[in-house]
């Protein structure tokens, strides 16, 4: 689902123009935040902060990858989504806590290695099998119903995964196990780079890397985007709608669930609300980036991750929620097509 | 809510003028005014009698009767939005709280400190309190005017994004309470709030449930009243053409924008005398009590009691209050005594989000029109789910919405 | 009669209009009237920009270039200045601010009197900012003649006196025939929220009268008695017909009918030429029309427009059009030779 090509009248021999002073603009963005996190905090805490930013961001692109490509294809927010990465989270502490019955660091590699493997497949299995089965039974029905409808039942779902999450685990959190030593560190002058947030990093980004090249270069991409461009023209060309519909759902779960497993790694606790609040960010993510357009959600989830951390960072931990929120009622109103989508203005 | 339902095809001439004086009185003001006294009576009654004396005593009946009271009010005034206007709004409850702090600050020591007008000190707490009253229209003002705020740049965008940004603004909300610590006293939230106080009775008592139970009645039929009169009116019906069609609404000559303001507006009023009435009963306001859940279980309410029906939006928001918070608590303590091996066990309590949760996807995919719909809706809900409309069978025209871009 | 009214004073004046999306020119450069009291028709091949023309005169997309007066005033054209109009809703609440911050320099502006003009410069704020989000009237006038302009929407042109129905009939379809019509008569009812909470008796009255006149115009397009029926379940022909009698409901001036004849056989299309005529003659509405049906195009204007791919190409009296080569050749292509 990358975008499509703007349709805006803004005459083509404006455009080259245009995109340099947008770069530029980023550019002195980019280069104005890091002077302001050196200043304050020291270069060794900036690049620290730096590693924490685009860590948190990889788990917001993981799951704001879901979030955009279920509404790029059918046009709903799927409020959902953002449990569908909490029980991810429980599922891949149930695996290594429970089924494995490993609590703390694995230090010997290879293990290690295996481990994760298995992790990351087993939850990512079960929890695209979740999506899809929720798809097929409580959305599926409602694709031609007016959209409030597939909306509620989307926030029924949500409610019935955190409270059933909620039944059989507690309403406290609950322990999960960070087999991935967090003493492995890189030392970056005096700063400490933990080798957990490059393997995050790195994870996510192969990840949207692979999702790139399979929306781009694949069959089923194909059909995926041509879906989401004209649903009525897919399916007079031969796609098989419902199932496409399917598969975007198992591969938006299955990422969600690959930010659960991370999350655990990363922080060692879940809870069942997780979902709400880190689906709500993950969600400003999508828009941020331009809804639909999976490049967009990748690079909002790391501007929030930077937002985040950043507010954290200059001590307004509290208001973080409140300052990811007027970010995303400031895109809306403001730029609703976000940075990289096109122009969707809504006219009556 | 049709205005000529009375209009028979035989109605010309003569005939015409008898039905239009019955349209005239289509505004059943008197209706709702004997209806709610009658259930009021009603509920009165019952909070006597048993069983209901068995799960409870009667001041907690009534109390209670009350307290869902608040979450009637809250419902009708989200169903002007959600139901008739067709906006869905997430995140009520900041509206829900911004009445009640408003409340908070005029009425209560630290409040009055903040604003630096002592009213507790100079009218004293025994009649203190009959600010109360023209607070009612103050919370709903400044709740309007939130209203007003919040929508005025988001009423444009589609329904979905809408629901995003009323969520966030829902959540933005209570935060800012939450962290503003000098100015509203943080987690601890504000105390000491006077409680109404009429003329001749002095103020309402801690102990005794009756004085507000009343004037929840009497809130909430006048709400009622109101509201069936602005869905009766020339903006009731600019409310439902815009949900209709949206495209067509403004084609026919709605402001689209002024009319949706004017349904976040009105619905945020509502929300706003909501507050300033539980405020001055809880005597305190805190940030937690108006989070997400809030805001979620009232749009359960809507949803489940039938959306654009006031009558059955009111029942159904009773109905779910009375079953949160007497019901499940009775099937508690009613297991445990009777001891049966897995029921035993089970916290009904907290299963109730997933009893909503259940409820609501059941209702979307079997009943979406709620338990006591409005019969417009239904017909709305039922044909697009159902079959395809004439206008897809001749093949849509889809030039226009792509044209739709300013 | 037919030449007559084309030298009427022109009520719609549509100059250099032109529309582009992104490299395509949908309409380029049309100049169009209307005169008054007259029927006219706009035709082309598929494609040839006629509904984007129809779209821009309605307002429902913005021109790239070119304007639209209507009755004199200017309705659509290309927005300009309209960063100056968030000056102008700040512009007060900033004097006023500054005024006070003088105030509190100066010491006589202190404590409550202070909080009060703070709450003043906001009340001010919100209430020019509500401004520029309702538009009233009399500020689009008041902004134009600052120069500042922004395009009319549809809703403003309806206000202005155009009415219009649809290609594909966009009926409110779970309203009856008589609360479609009511709705189309919204912009002429006065009632608004006050009214409304306090039922007072000025809006009984009007909501009586307003259905007295909506039965009339059901009525007159035919469809006396079906007031109650929803108009999901009308006949197509009555679909269309409740249409039109929802676009009269605002007491246009001007109509705009987008292909009413589509879909109808020969018996209904007579009707419906015959309703058109009716609006015309003893109404005096004037009217334009697309439309493909060329019996029906060719009864009944009294000229006729041709488009294709965005230009106009002739425009006439049903006879000249019939014989213009050019026209020939957009519909069927070149000559044979």
């Amino acid at each position: 689902m990358t975008a499509l090509p703007a349709t805006s009248d803004a005459g083509s021999a404006r455009a080259p123009a245009g995109r340099v002073f947008k770069l530029l603009v980023l550019l002195a963005i980019i280069v104005g935040i890091a002077w302001v996190a050196v200043t304050n905090l020291g270069a060794d805490q900036a690049i620290e902060q730096l590693v924490n930013a685009l860590t948190r961001g990889a788990i917001y692109a993981l799951i704001a990858l879901g979030y955009t490509m279920v509404y790029g294809i059918i046009e709903l927010i799927n409020f959902a989504h953002g449990d569908m990465f909490m029980v991810g989270a429980f599922v891949s502490l149930t695996f290594l806590g429970q089924i494995l019955g490993l609590e703390g660091a694995v230090t010997n590699i290879p293990l290690l290695i295996v481990l994760l493997v298995a992790t990351f497949a087993f939850t990512m299995s079960i929890m695209a099998l979740v999506g899809v089965t929720i798809e097929r039974f409580a959305y599926k029905p409602l694709r031609t119903a007016p959209r409030l409808a597939p909306l509620i039942t989307a926030i029924g779902v949500s409610f019935i995964l955190q409270n059933l999450v909620q039944l059989v685990y507690g309403p406290y959190q609950t322990n999960s196990p960070k087999i991935f030593p967090d003493t492995w560190v890189i030392e970056v002058g005096n700063a400490s780079i933990p080798v957990l947030s490059i393997f995050i990093i790195s994870v996510a980004v192969v990840l949207m890397f692979s999702l790139q090249l399979f929306i781009g270069r694949t069959r089923l991409g194909r059909a995926m985007r041509s879906t989401a461009a004209d649903r009525d023209a897919a399916a007079l060309m031969g796609v098989n709608i419902n199932r496409t519909i399917a598969i975007t759902f198992l591969i938006g779960s299955a990422l969600a669930g690959a930010a659960g497993v991370v999350n655990g790694l990363q922080y060692g606790v879940a809870r069942f609300d997780d979902g709400f609040q880190a689906g709500l960010k993950a969600f400003t993510a999508a828009v941020l980036g331009g809804i639909g357009n999976t490049l967009g959600a990748a690079l909002g989830g790391f501007i929030i991750g930077f937002i985040e951390v950043g507010a954290t960072a200059m001590g307004y931990t509290r208001w973080g929620p409140a300052i990811v929120f007027g970010v995303l009622v400031i895109v809306l109103v403001f730029r609703p097509a976000g940075l990289l989508g096109q122009q969707l203005g809504e006219r009556a | 809510m049709s205005v000529v339902t009375d209009l028979t095809p035989q109605a010309a001439g003569g005939g015409r003028k008898r039905a239009l004086q019955k349209t005239a009185s289509k505004h059943h003001s008197w209706t709702i005014v004997v209806g709610m006294a009658i259930v009021g009576t009603l509920l009165a009654v019952l909070a006597y009698i048993p069983p209901f004396t068995l799960a409870q005593p009667s001041n907690a009946w009534i109390d209670g009767f009350t307290n869902a009271g608040v979450f009637v009010m809250l419902a009708l005034g989200l169903n002007l939005v959600v139901g008739i206007a067709g906006l869905l709004d997430l995140g009520y409850a900041a509206f829900f709280a911004i009445g009640a702090y408003t409340y908070a600050y005029v009425a209560s020591p630290f409040g009055n400190s903040i604003i630096g007008i002592p009213i507790v000190e100079s009218l004293g707490s025994n009649v203190g309190g009959l600010v109360f009253w023209p607070m009612l229209l103050v919370g709903a003002l400044v709740a309007a005017t939130f209203g007003i705020l919040l929508g005025a740049p988001t009423l444009r965008l589609r329904g979905d994004y809408l629901a995003i940004v009323t969520l966030g603004f829902g959540e933005i909300v209570p935060i800012v309470f939450l962290n503003s610590d000098a100015v509203t006293n943080g987690t601890n939230g504000i105390g000491g709030l006077l409680r109404p106080a009429l003329p001749g009775m002095g103020s309402f008592s801690a102990i005794n449930p009756w004085p507000y139970y009343v004037t929840m009645l009497v809130l909430v039929t006048v709400i009622m009243i109101l509201c069936y009169r602005l869905v009766e009116s020339r903006l009731g019906r600019a409310w439902e053409a815009i949900r209709e069609d949206e495209l067509a609404a403004a084609a026919t000559g709605i402001n689209t924008v002024t009319t949706k303001l004017l349904a976040f507006a009105l619905g945020a009023s509502t929300a706003g005398i909501a507050g300033v009435f539980n405020a001055s009963k809880l005597v305190t306001v805190s940030p937690d009590q108006f989070t997400f859940i809030v805001s979620f279980t009232v749009l359960a309410m809507v949803v489940l009691g039938g959306m654009g029906n006031f009558w059955g939006v009111a029942v159904g928001a009773f109905t779910i209050y009375t079953i949160n918070n007497v019901l499940l608590k009775t099937l508690n303590e009613f297991f445990d005594r009777v001891s049966m091996p897995i029921l035993k066990d089970i916290n009904f309590i907290e299963l109730q989000f997933l009893l909503y949760g259940l409820a609501l996807v059941a209702m979307m995919l079997l009943r979406p029109e709620g338990l006591f719909p409005n019969s417009r809706r239904q017909r709305e809900l039922h044909t697009e789910m159902d079959e395809p409309g004439a206008d897809e069978l001749m093949g849509g025209d889809h030039e226009l919405e792509q044209e739709d871009m300013r | 009669m037919s030449g007559n009214v084309l030298d009427n004073e022109p009520i719609l004046v549509a100059t250099q209009v032109t529309r582009r999306f992104g490299g395509l020119v949908a309409v380029n450069k049309v100049d169009f009237t209307i005169p008054e009291r007259s029927i006219v028709s706009l035709i082309g091949p598929n494609g040839a920009g006629k509904t984007t023309f129809f779209n821009v005169l309605l307002g429902v997309i913005d021109p790239t270039d070119g304007a639209v007066d209507f009755l004199g005033r200017r309705m659509i054209a290309r927005p300009h200045r309209i960063v100056y109009e968030s000056l102008i809703w700040l512009m007060p609440a900033v004097v006023l601010g500054l005024i006070a911050a003088g105030g509190v320099a100066a010491g006589i502006l202190s404590g409550r009197l202070l909080a009060l003009v703070g709450l003043g410069v906001l009340m001010l704020l919100i209430g020019t900012l509500l401004l520029s989000v309702i538009r009233p009237v009399w500020y689009q006038k008041r902004l134009a003649r600052l120069g500042i302009f922004r395009s009319a929407r549809p809703n403003d042109m309806v206000g202005a006196g155009v009415g219009r129905t649809f290609q594909n009939i966009r009926l409110f379809k779970n309203m009856t025939a008589i609360e479609n019509v009511l709705v189309g008569m919204h912009p002429k009812l006065r009632s608004n929220l006050v009214s409304a909470l306090l039922n007072t008796k000025g809006m009984q009255h009007e909501e009586a009268a307003a259905l007295d006149r909506a039965q009339e115009l059901l009525a007159l397009v035919g469809l006396r008695g079906k007031g109650n029926e929803a108009a999901r379940n009308l006949p197509y022909g009555d679909q269309r017909r409740l249409e039109i009698a929802r676009a009269l409901a605002s007491d246009p001036k001007l109509l705009l009918l987008d292909e009413p004849a589509a879909g109808m056989n020969p018996k209904e299309t007579m009707n419906l030429v015959a309703l058109i005529s009716r609006l015309r003659n003893d109404l005096g509405l004037t009217i334009l029309l697309i439309e493909h049906d060329m019996k029906v195009v060719m009864g009944i204007s009294d000229r006729i427009t041709v488009l294709d791919h965005g230009d106009k190409i002739a425009e006439g009296t049903p006879e000249e059009v019939r014989r213009d080569p050019k026209v020939i050749e957009a519909y069927l292509g070149a000559p044979a030779v």
